[in-house]
């Protein structure tokens, strides 16, 4: 292959990095009017009154909009194919607040200072209601968080309204108790994960108008522009027709913009004033009043023969999923159903449990989207398995690991495609030196060194939902055009698929111009999440690209007045494949679109899988315990991927690196506190601490590529799985250095001395 | 208020509200490159150069800046675009937003640090965050950077 | 974020006090950075840095430093490098960034009398004096307790002398406020013993001080110094950890003071 596996520098790479205007608030129009949003300071409350008589006559204030001038009807800012298995538990504006930070009113005004000050002079009564904190004691408390009668599912979720439960869910193949007793081992391992913050780098943006033609044009830092254009029109009221969202470059995501977070805002003041408008949130919107991942409680008892089969698991979660629902169903799906296929020698599995709303910020989309919890779960109860076996846990991994060519008990009879697992579990071994520092942990003064790990899974895209479609064409002057709905987020996607097309094409990547990510012109994508971008969207491009370029084949052939298969086409030339006759792509192309051809070649491609081939990572990591205080250092990291065939080694590489450090920080760094009443109180750098550069130590990445039979040249997907390994790899090291066990993540050096402390 | 500056070499007259901040005053300038990650002065993504320390421009007072000399990577193109290009080869600029602060701060580093070491690299760096790349990929490219000198 | 109806620069030391004084909430700027945290309503906003106190000094019997020095001049300042075993730099050399510490200065830091501060507890070891404008020059240490009072911090003087100094800080992210912080030092077998972050700001454990002097017990001085300290919970670590660790990092403060000796 040519451009497939190379590491090409991204097509946008030099323009974002010397800080070229081409982000949501480099494209506003300078007369755009400045949004700012009234947020409750009660977690949970209704409005009695709200005043905005004084606020209105600030000079320069365009429109004050409460629950008062907004449409009646509910939807879900859920970012997933429609019918979103998602409630529709929102409106845009409500009396009812139900987070520290639920949006209030809508001031637009001509700067930021005249909106500020017309805020301030807002007086709004409340009634305030018991908040639900405590999603232990959610489920049956007094307080229903959403007591509306005209909340809508799509279809069944499991959700019990007035008993705070969004979703119940139950999961079982086999007779889960009964292979449990009849284990010769049994244990059981009870972990709670915190709700990370994404802290994308750019936080939430929007900025809307009315176009030429009257229509709503919506420019924002999202993930989901298809998604985004459908929820406007429902919440909105309007024709999906009158809508057009358009992604520009955007600086990170994670997941927290697969959700329709603010857009509302800045279309509802465009529709109402007829003005451009803008809303940008700052640093603490963006941690309090956003989403965030699901904090969980997972119970995880696994089963196992004397000879170390895992004969039974059983994964009983928990999940808060805030004040919205929007992704409270799928994300806990995936804790189950990105787990229980790892270890397919069972008899019996299952996956049960509730999510529950609270009066908190709302869970949403993360990289690893339920998987990352699900992952920490049930590595930690395998790593204590092993402990109880007296087995290494490396062995006891490779003795019940899935194979491809296998099945597991929730695969419905599908073979698993492909997989290097076991290899990338030898080598991750090989280079952290797993045979000489385990189990001995080594002792230096104060000082503990010991190794963890751990594995995980993930998917490709959403088997029988996600569907891309890709469009190539052949411009006039023999460049192409490709045109995608996927939405690059730094991942540098646009430039993978561009290599993809290039490659079949046998082009270069710079004679392919991407166009992506604006509802108006390209073709259907849900978006970049659920790691779908480079195994759908790849797929769809291949196929374009392929039909595109069998097209240029007979057409070239017709030209030259013979068969198609009498040519060959190396990119630049077709050619009889006697070596006569030849024609250029430029002149070909130039004719196709003149009177000679009458027909610009174009490639489409459509692509939905009915498998979500899984990604896997082994990840170990080694870590020194300062016995005296508890502190743990990461001294090494070594995590071994089998993502499929890898595009582009360099964009993979740091995909990776950068997951394993969200990984981290979710690990050792990333604290969540709430206040007594319910106010975030980590919502700013200074108190939520992402990973910095001295907090990790070496990180070392290797790729084991397998070759995926159903995906675009063998790749799979590498976006979320590489966030999973970290937690239970370190949690795992720790307890193989000092014998504490954490089970309530992060691992602060308090705990740890904590646990130091109660051994003795 | 009128501030007199001087900006990426030249003498500028800025407009500014008293209490407004140099970054807001530097992007209403035009100068987009420049961009607020948080509000706590934490990340490092505004960092400019005041007097040719890199400095964040959301907590400097544009006052404080009059008469003084700020070089943004708007006016540093060349040598902005010697270490992006690196960095672009590395696939380490992935998302982008953090990168003009950083590359400022990086070249501001060459300036300042002679031959440092891994350990100074990642001190001088450490104010500047970043949530894509898990950091690996930017220290390979600052390393190829200082040895291609 | 602050707001302010106006904006004095001051050419003159007095010039800024007499703003200052002129009202309530006539408030000085330094930094910003942790006003910038806060909503206050600032009347005048007086802004230093036209005034000369951007130094450090090394004058004969003493280290002189200006309130607008960065912490950046002092984390990189050849001088202070070479005194006290670099205990400034190096207290100062974590906080945040290269880039926030060209902003905040020495005066903003000390006169806030922040208790997450790491420079106070590494000056409150060393012989230092503050100077202010209206109360005049004065120990570090009486400052730090004394009443609240409106004034303008100028200087900073440390006495030069050949005291060896240590300074040991619990963070856990590394760019990240301090749990506890601890400074040691020793000169002519006078110790000083100072925690700080405890989340109080700086104090000197005299007791346990006096009794390295006597004899150089380090287990019953740390024991003795975290007695006499008090320590609180907070939302990064309950005050049975700070005590612990308080006492780990003098154990480690002494120790090092001790191999240096």
């Amino acid at each position: 292959m040519k451009i497939v596996g190379k590491g090409i520098g991204k097509i946008d790479g030099m323009a974002i990095a010397t800080g070229k205007p081409v982000y949501t608030d480099d494209l506003v129009m300078a007369n755009a009017l400045v949004i700012k949003l009234l947020r409750s300071p009660h977690a949970f409350a209704k409005i009695i009154a709200i005043d905005i008589t004084k606020a209105e006559k600030i000079p320069g204030v365009a429109c004050i909009l409460t629950y008062k001038d907004v449409p009646n009807v509910r939807f879900t800012v859920a970012g997933q194919s429609y019918p979103e298995p998602s409630p529709y538990d929102r409106l845009i504006l409500e009396k009812i607040v139900r987070y520290v930070g639920d949006e209030v009113a809508i001031i637009a005004a001509v700067d930021e200072r005249a909106a500020i000050k017309a805020m301030k002079l807002i007086k709004v009564e409340y009634e305030v209601y018991e908040p639900v904190l405590d999603f232990e004691t959610a489920k049956g408390h007094a307080s229903v968080v959403h007591p509306e009668t005209d909340l809508h599912c799509n279809f069944d979720i499991g959700m019990k309204q007035q008993l705070n439960v969004t979703s119940s869910q139950y999961l079982e193949v086999g007779n889960v108790e009964e292979e449990l007793k009849a284990c010769a081992v049994v244990v059981e391992d009870t972990n709670y994960i915190q709700a990370q913050a994404h802290c994308m780098m750019e936080t939430y943006r929007a900025f809307s108008y009315l176009d030429h033609a009257g229509r709503l044009v919506v420019v924002s830092s999202t993930q989901i522009p298809f998604h985004v254009r459908r929820k406007l029109a429902r919440s909105l009221e309007i024709p999906s027709s009158k809508v057009r969202v358009i992604k520009p470059r955007i600086g990170g995501g994670f997941g927290g913009k697969q959700t329709v977070v603010m857009e509302f805002f800045t279309a509802l003041v465009t529709l109402k004033t007829g003005k451009p408008a803008k809303l940008i949130y700052d640093r603490e919107e963006t941690f309090s009043c956003s989403n965030s991942r699901h904090a969980m409680r997972l119970k995880v008892r696994i089963g196992a023969d004397t000879d170390g089969y895992i004969r039974a698991i059983d994964i009983q979660g928990l999940s808060d999923t805030g004040a919205y629902g929007e992704h409270a169903s799928t994300v806990f799906m995936v804790v189950g159903q990105k787990t229980l296929p790892l270890y397919n020698k069972t008899n019996a599995v299952r996956f049960m449990g509730d999510v529950v709303y609270t009066n908190k910020m709302p869970g949403g989309a993360f990289r690893g989207y339920g998987a990352t919890q699900g992952t920490f779960g049930l590595e930690a109860a395998i790593n204590k398995l092993a402990d109880k076996l007296n087995m290494d846990p490396t062995e006891l991994r490779l003795k019940n690991l899935i194979k491809a060519g296998e099945s597991s008990l929730i695969s419905q009879g599908k073979l698993l495609g492909s997989s290097t697992l076991h290899q990338c579990i030898e080598k991750g071994k090989e280079l952290i030196g797993w045979a000489e520092k385990y189990p001995k942990p080594v002792v230096i003064g104060n000082k503990v060194r010991a190794v963890g790990m751990a594995v995980t899974m993930q998917g490709s895209g959403i088997a029988n939902i996600d569907t891309a479609s890709a469009e190539v064409r052949l411009n006039d002057d023999g460049n192409y055009t490709l045109l995608i709905g996927s939405t690059d987020m730094g991942t540098g996607s646009d430039t993978i698929l561009a290599q993809m097309a290039a490659e079949i094409l046998e082009t270069d990547v710079e004679k392919i111009i991407v166009n992506a990510s604006d509802t108006d012109v390209s073709p259907y994508d849900p978006g970049s999440y659920a790691s779908s971008t480079t195994y759908v969207t790849g797929m769809a491009v291949v196929k374009a690209a392929e039909e595109l370029r069998q097209k240029i084949i007979e057409k070239g052939a017709a030209f030259l007045e013979v068969l198609a298969t009498e040519v060959e086409f190396d990119g630049k030339v077709v050619r009889t494949l006697t070596g006569e006759k030849e024609l250029s792509l430029e002149k070909l192309a130039e004719r196709m679109v003149l009177g000679l051809g009458k027909l610009q070649l174009v490639g489409n491609g459509t692509y939905g899988s009915p498998v979500s081939p899984p990604p896997y990572v082994a990840g170990f990591a080694e870590v020194e315990v300062d016995t005296d205080t508890g502190k743990v250092s990461l001294i090494d990291y070594v995590a071994v991927v089998d993502c499929g065939t890898v595009i582009n080694p360099n964009l993979a590489r740091i995909q990776v690196e950068g997951g394993i450090v969200q990984g981290i920080g979710m690990a050792l760094y990333e604290d969540v506190r709430y206040g007594e009443k319910g106010k975030l109180h980590t919502n700013n750098f200074m108190q939520y601490k992402i990973p910095c550069r001295k907090d990790i130590g070496r990180i070392r990445v290797v790729f084991e590529e397998s070759f995926e039979p159903t995906g675009p040249f063998g790749a799979k997907s590498v976006g979320e799985v590489v966030t999973n390994t970290p937690a239970p790899a370190i949690v795992h090291a720790v307890y193989n250095a000092v014998g504490v066990r954490i089970n309530r993540l992060p691992i602060t050096p308090e705990k740890v001395f904590l646990g130091l402390q109660y051994k003795k | 208020m009128e501030i007199e500056v001087i900006l990426n070499h030249k003498p500028v007259t800025l407009t500014a509200e008293k209490d407004e901040f140099l970054a807001d005053v530097l992007r209403r300038h035009g100068l987009l490159s420049i961009r607020k990650g948080c509000n706590t002065a934490c990340c490092g993504l505004c960092t400019v150069w005041l007097e040719g320390k890199p400095t964040l421009s959301c907590n400097i007072l544009a006052i404080r800046a009059t008469g003084k000399e700020i070089i943004t990577i708007e006016g540093i193109a060349e040598e902005a675009d010697e270490f992006a290009n690196i960095l672009v080869a590395e696939g380490a600029e992935q998302c982008g937003f953090c990168s003009p602060g950083f590359i400022m701060t990086v070249i501001a580093m060459k300036k300042e640090l002679e031959n440092p070491s891994e350990a100074e690299i990642v001190h001088y760096l450490t104010g500047n965050l970043c949530r894509c790349t898990g950091y690996m990929g930017q220290l390979r490219a600052v390393k190829t950077y200082l040895e291609v000198k | 974020m602050f707001t302010l109806l106006d904006l004095m620069q001051p050419s003159t030391i007095d010039e800024a006090y007499q703003l200052l004084m002129a009202k309530r909430n006539n408030t000085v700027l330094g930094g910003c950075a942790f006003l910038r945290l806060g909503s206050s309503r600032i009347g005048t906003g007086i802004e230093l840095s036209k005034l000369p106190l951007d130094y450090i000094m090394e004058q004969e019997d003493y280290i002189e430093i200006g309130a607008m020095t960065t912490f950046r001049e002092l984390e990189t300042s050849t001088v202070l490098k070479q005194y006290f075993n670099g205990i400034l730099p190096q207290a100062v050399s974590n906080i945040i960034g290269v880039q926030f510490r060209n902003v905040v200065t020495v005066g903003a830091s000390v006169f806030s009398r922040y208790g997450f501060s790491d420079l106070i507890t590494a000056l409150l070891t060393l012989d230092t004096e503050v100077e202010l404008y209206k109360g005049g020059r004065m120990p570090l240490a009486e400052f730090l307790v004394k009443k609240y009072e409106k004034d303008l911090l100028t200087r900073v003087f440390i006495k030069k002398e050949q005291r060896i100094a240590s300074y040991q800080n619990m963070r856990n992210s590394a760019s990240d406020f301090p749990l506890v912080n601890v400074a040691v030092s020793c000169y002519q077998n006078q110790w000083r013993i100072v925690a700080g972050a405890t989340p109080a700001p700086a104090k000197i454990a005299k007791r346990a001080s006096l009794l390295l002097e006597k004899n150089l017990a380090i287990d019953d001085a740390a024991d003795l110094a975290v007695e006499e300290l008090v320590f609180g919970s907070n939302a990064r670590a309950t005050a049975e950890y700070r005590k612990a660790i308080c006492k780990v990092l003098i154990k480690r403060g002494i120790e090092e003071v001790l191999q240096w000796r």
